[in-house]
């Protein structure tokens, strides 16, 4: 489980965290929503360290991570996997040494069983032979998913997937979330999602955070949420223009 | 005016503190450095990669230079020396030149003006397209996979590429000076052997692994710390190669003072 205790990051003069408290269960699928620019990305970078805040705590089972040194964190890094919103692929790296990345770095697997496991992840996400492509020869939504792939590809516990279906046809979101669906399922995976995806997170989501003005102001299971009468996330979930969150 | 003056002060204060930062930066950096290129596992890949790229890709440009340099030492201190009836002497003259000072020095700044710039563009763009910060993710110190390999490829590489200067600027002193100015090819290449000890060049390898360090640490930190976008990733391979070469004329009159 990964509690987070009164959150605080400020860059410069911009408050983005606020005061954030959020439990994420274990083995569960949490989404995060909210408007661009809310720090949602913030928040994930938190929860893998590369962002430290200026105050509070964020608990991983029974250790406070935020306070960790650089050498310690690595070593709880790998239980997990990230997909950036950008894809951030190595653009020097096919596709292939992209996702094989980590099981290079951290087994001792043959090239070739290397090269099995990212096959069978690049199937996973719906690509095929597209090993020996650079990343810059690909589409937006290919490079997303061999993000996908690259983050998944340890099998780690906890997941962040920043924006998974962004840029994604709808029958390739459909198989994101079946993905999410099956690995939670048959390896406990824990995820933490962020999406813009209304009908994708009704689809996966156990609870459903949304960040508003550096707070998680309400959250629960897609019943709760879609029965939620708080303004704010009425105007959010059915994507109103007009509403108490103003579009400047 | 006396706001004005305030303006400046606090200008220059901030131009100092951020000085005093990267100088703290880098020096962590380097340490940092240090002591993962001894901490197991080595990826040899990673390192020859570089030393590809920092050596055998320069070869061209390196030894273009050199030539060109042994060739105008030849002609400027042939006019020189011919004053003192001391032709004879222009075969050492470019020999010393090129060994204790052109070729380090030269070789430095050009490998800073093509290799610095561009791992400084290589590892900038990764920062701000967050492939660096990937690398974190997936628990790879950035440190340990980037930089470690680029700054060993630099220490490696620079005395390599320093002897190949010397030897054909040598080799092109020796073409104007015999060839096109008619001096004694015995008497060029005795007196240059006469004069040249082996000394004399350890002095201009010592510095060029100073230099290569310097190239490859200031190049990887100005990459690594690189902010705002793709005008950010021009602003640090400009200043890499500003301070790169800045650093190695003013580290070239230190070692020279200290060495000879
Ligand atoms: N490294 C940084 N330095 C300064 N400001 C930052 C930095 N990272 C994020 N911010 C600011 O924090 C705020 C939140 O950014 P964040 O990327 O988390 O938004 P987001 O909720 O993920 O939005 P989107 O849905 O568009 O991705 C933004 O105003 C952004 O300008
Ligand atoms: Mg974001």
């Amino acid at each position: 489980m990964i509690k987070i205790i009164d959150l605080k990051k400020r860059f410069n003069t911009r408050r983005v965290l606020n005061g954030l408290n959020l439990e994420i269960e274990q083995g569960k699928i949490t989404v995060i929503i909210g408007r661009s620019g809310e720090g949602k990305s913030v928040l994930i970078k938190h929860i893998i360290g590369l962002l430290r805040p200026d105050s509070g705590q964020i608990f991983l089972d029974d250790m406070e991570i935020t306070s960790m040194k650089e050498k310690d964190f690595n070593e709880v890094r790998k239980r997990f996997g990230m997909l950036f919103q950008g894809g951030a692929l190595f653009d020097s790296m096919t596709v292939a040494g992209n996702v094989g990345f980590p099981l290079k770095e951290h087994t001792d697997l043959s090239d070739d069983d290397i090269l099995k496991i990212v096959t069978e992840k690049l199937r996973r996400v719906g690509l095929v032979n597209v090993e020996e492509m650079m990343p810059a020869d690909l589409s937006g939504g290919m490079r997303k998913r061999v993000g996908l792939a690259r983050a998944i590809v340890m099998d780690p516990e906890i997941v962040l997937f920043d924006e998974p279906t962004t840029g994604l046809d709808p029958i390739m979101s459909d198989s994101v979330a079946d993905l999410v669906l099956d690995t939670q399922r048959v390896l406990k995976t824990t995820y933490i999602l962020i999406t813009h995806d209304i009908p994708f997170t009704y689809k996966i989501a156990d609870k459903i955070a949304m960040l508003h003005e550096g707070r998680i102001i309400e959250q629960g299971t897609v019943e709760e949420m879609k029965a939620n009468q708080n303004p704010i996330v009425r105007q959010f979930l059915e994507g109103r223009a007009e509403g108490p969150i103003k579009v400047y | 005016m006396i706001g004005m003056f305030k303006g400046y002060l606090e200008k220059l204060g901030e131009s100092a503190g951020k000085f005093v930062t990267s100088t703290g930066l880098m020096a962590t950096m380097l340490a940092q450095a240090a002591v993962y290129a001894f901490t197991p596992p080595v990826k040899l890949r990673n390192i020859f990669k570089q030393m590809e790229f920092v050596g055998v890709q320069s070869l061209f440009v390196v030894v273009l230079t050199g030539t060109f340099t042994g060739m105008v030492m030849a002609l400027q201190s042939f006019n020189a020396l011919k004053r003192f009836g001391a032709e004879s002497l222009v075969g050492p003259t470019v020999a010393l030149s090129m060994a204790r000072e052109l070729g380090p020095v030269l070789t430095g700044l050009m490998v800073t003006g093509r290799a610095g710039s561009a791992m400084a563009t290589e590892l900038g763009t990764m920062r701000v397209t967050e492939q660096i910060d990937a690398l974190f993710t997936m628990a790879v110190n950035p440190v340990k996979y980037l930089v470690v390999p680029r700054i060993i490829a630099g220490v490696l590489m620079f005395p390599l590429l320093t002897v190949i200067t010397d030897f054909v600027g040598v080799v092109g002193g020796y073409m104007v000076g015999v060839r096109l100015l008619g001096i004694n090819p015995g008497v060029y290449i005795g007196r240059t052997i006469d004069f040249v000890q082996v000394s004399d060049i350890f002095i201009g390898l010592e510095k060029s692994i100073v230099f290569g360090l310097i190239m490859s640490l200031v190049a990887c930190f100005n990459g690594f710390y690189t902010t705002g976008g793709a005008e950010g990733v021009g602003r640090s391979a400009t200043s890499s190669v500003v301070m790169g070469s800045v650093l190695i004329l003013v580290s070239d009159y230190l070692l020279s003072s200290f060495l000879s």
